[in-house]
């Protein structure tokens, strides 16, 4: 079942702008999980703010469960996709994490006793619920936005967008979001949207969409995807940083035993280097 | 922030007046703060001050802890004693050094309003010290919610009032950073006249503007993803409700008021 469909979609945020959005058409099945990529400004922020009515295109359609999303049923598409921005602290309104997830449900007219069982489940999920009375300040950026994860999750979506949800995060922090996240994809059957420039964020997706100066331009899996790559940084990746020391080390002289693929890898390598000679 | 500076901070608790509703004890304080200037004698000067001292015990928060947290106000308070006491020329003189002469009017005058300014201090801050933000602005949008028939944006305020309170702390370490980032670039905050001070905080409140406002947008789009579309229709996690509790200090808080009232002459 298709659950996003996006047909002949142009964009721009003003007259004099040119397109930053360009005959985009792609359709995206229920369950599925998808990463889109592409380097600063291709307009993946751009398409992740149309479906949920954030921004409404200038021509084409864009259909969320089978309906055109309009300015009436705008609230509707927004109950069943949420979004989960980049800054863990500007999205944060509630005084306490319980008061964020409650927000949503509270605009939502959702009862009392229903709110504090979503709120109860939904924190469970992204194994917060030991920091239900936290105020924002003293949590850190992982932990803020799996509260963002939790807020969206507890008014139950049919679609979770990511906007470069773990970019501002330092590895524990992206580690704990990626980790929710394949919970979340156990436990619920949803479809998700992730916008990244994360190679292991990518690996995780089942269909990569590539987007460059506002065109569709790929859209494989993403295995097919990094066998066809030469040019990583036209897509918005970076050439993974351990690869890259171990070559330029390599041009020096240095012989590893195997190449290393992580940091820990390379670190052992290196701190066992003269030892084994 | 200043750990030791009482004046807007919240103590977590489980004393009787944490327990309060917030809206008995925003009306109390309310006319309290009211009540203050109708004193005129030392009889009932002294039963506002046994009460305030009383709420204090209550609290049980310590005395000196809330009287050395309002330093920067005993600034203040001391000023307008003295101001009052060499500036009112009524009644006897009762000391006189060359020229300098101070009157019992003057004396009196002092005391009163000095007394007045402390009272209010310290029973605004014993509000501000047993009650989270959070009940605060619960607790004025319910007393103010009558107002909705008139138009007046009582959820609105609410909501703005909440959510500058949420971003203060953010804001505050964001200011820190912007002022070491400016010191590293040879602002200097420390030293220098008063005027060359004044004009180094521009390169930190320029750059504070611009983020603030960033986050502001940012703020407003993910209020509208999640849903948000004003005060209509929303249903609240958080409720207040009186207690037994209420009653009683609301009956002992009349009957004090009552007795106020008798010793004023
Ligand atoms: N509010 C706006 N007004 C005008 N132009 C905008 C606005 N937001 C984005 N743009 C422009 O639209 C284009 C696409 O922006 P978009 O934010 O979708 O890019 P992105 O792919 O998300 O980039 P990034 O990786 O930096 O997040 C850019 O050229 C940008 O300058
Ligand atoms: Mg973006």
């Amino acid at each position: 079942m298709t659950i996003i469909e996006f047909r002949d979609v142009y964009f721009r945020y003003n007259e004099e702008q040119n397109w930053v959005l360009r005959n985009i058409s792609f359709s995206v099945n229920a369950g599925d999980s998808i990463a889109i990529i592409g380097h600063n400004g291709s307009g993946k922020s751009t398409v992740a703010k149309l479906i949920n009515g954030l921004l409404v295109p200038q021509a084409g359609d864009i259909l969320i469960d089978g309906e055109r999303v309009t300015e009436q049923n705008i609230w509707e598409v927004r109950q069943k996709a949420g979004m989960v921005f980049q800054n863990p602290e500007n999205q944060f309104v509630g005084t306490t994490v319980r008061d964020d997830i409650a927000f949503g449900l509270e605009n939502r007219g959702i009862p009392r006793e229903e709110m504090i069982k979503r709120i109860e489940r939904s924190l469970n999920e992204v194994g917060m619920q030991d920091f239900a009375l936290h105020e924002a300040h003293y949590l850190s950026g992982g932990q803020k936005q799996r509260v963002a994860i939790a807020s969206v999750m507890a008014i139950q979506p049919e679609v979770l967008i990511l906007d470069e949800a773990t970019s501002m995060l330092d590895p524990v922090g992206r580690n704990e979001i990626i980790k929710t996240i394949q919970h979340l994809k156990d436990e619920r059957n949803i479809t998700f949207l992730t916008i990244t420039h994360d190679l292991s964020e990518v690996t995780l997706a089942d269909r990569t969409l590539v987007l460059k100066e506002g065109k569709l331009v790929t859209d494989t899996t993403p295995r097919e995807l990094f066998a066809q790559v030469n040019d990583w940084e036209s897509l918005g990746l970076t050439e993974p940083f351990t690869t890259k020391i171990a070559n330029e080390l390599e041009k020096y002289g240095y012989k590893f035993s195997s190449h290393p693929l992580n940091h820990e890898e390379l670190m052992n390598e290196l701190w066992t280097y003269n030892l084994k000679k | 922030m200043k750990s030791w500076l009482v004046i807007g901070q919240y103590v977590p608790g489980h004393s009787v007046l944490h327990r309060l509703d917030p809206r008995t004890k925003l009306l109390m304080i309310f006319t309290y703060v009211i009540i203050v200037f109708f004193a005129n004698n030392t009889l009932s000067y002294g039963l506002l001050a046994i009460f305030a001292i009383w709420t204090i015990f209550l609290s049980k928060l310590s005395l000196t802890y809330i009287l050395k947290g309002i330093t920067p106000i005993w600034f203040f308070i001391i000023f307008s004693f003295l101001i009052h006491l060499f500036f009112t020329n009524d009644g006897d003189i009762i000391w006189q050094l060359s020229g300098l002469k101070i009157y019992s009017g003057g004396l009196v005058k002092g005391l009163t309003i000095s007394l007045r300014f402390l009272l209010l201090i310290m029973v605004t801050s014993l509000l501000t010290l047993t009650t989270s933000p959070m009940e605060i602005t619960d607790a004025l949008e319910n007393l103010l919610s009558p107002l909705q028939k008139w138009k007046f944006p009582v959820h609105e305020l609410a909501l703005m009032l909440s959510i500058s309170l949420r971003f203060i702390p953010t804001l505050m370490d964001e200011l820190d950073k912007i002022s070491k980032a400016q010191a590293s670039r040879g602002v200097d905050l420390r030293t220098g006249s008063l005027k060359s001070r004044m004009y180094a905080v521009i390169p930190l409140l320029v750059p504070l503007f611009i983020s603030a406002f960033r986050r502001a947008e940012d703020l407003a789009m993910a209020m509208e993803a999640r849903g948000y579309r004003g005060g209509e229709g929303r249903t609240k996690l958080r409720q207040l409700s009186y207690s037994w509790l209420d009653f009683q200090a609301v009956v002992i808080y009349i009957f004090i008021m009552i007795i106020f009232f008798m010793l004023r002459n």
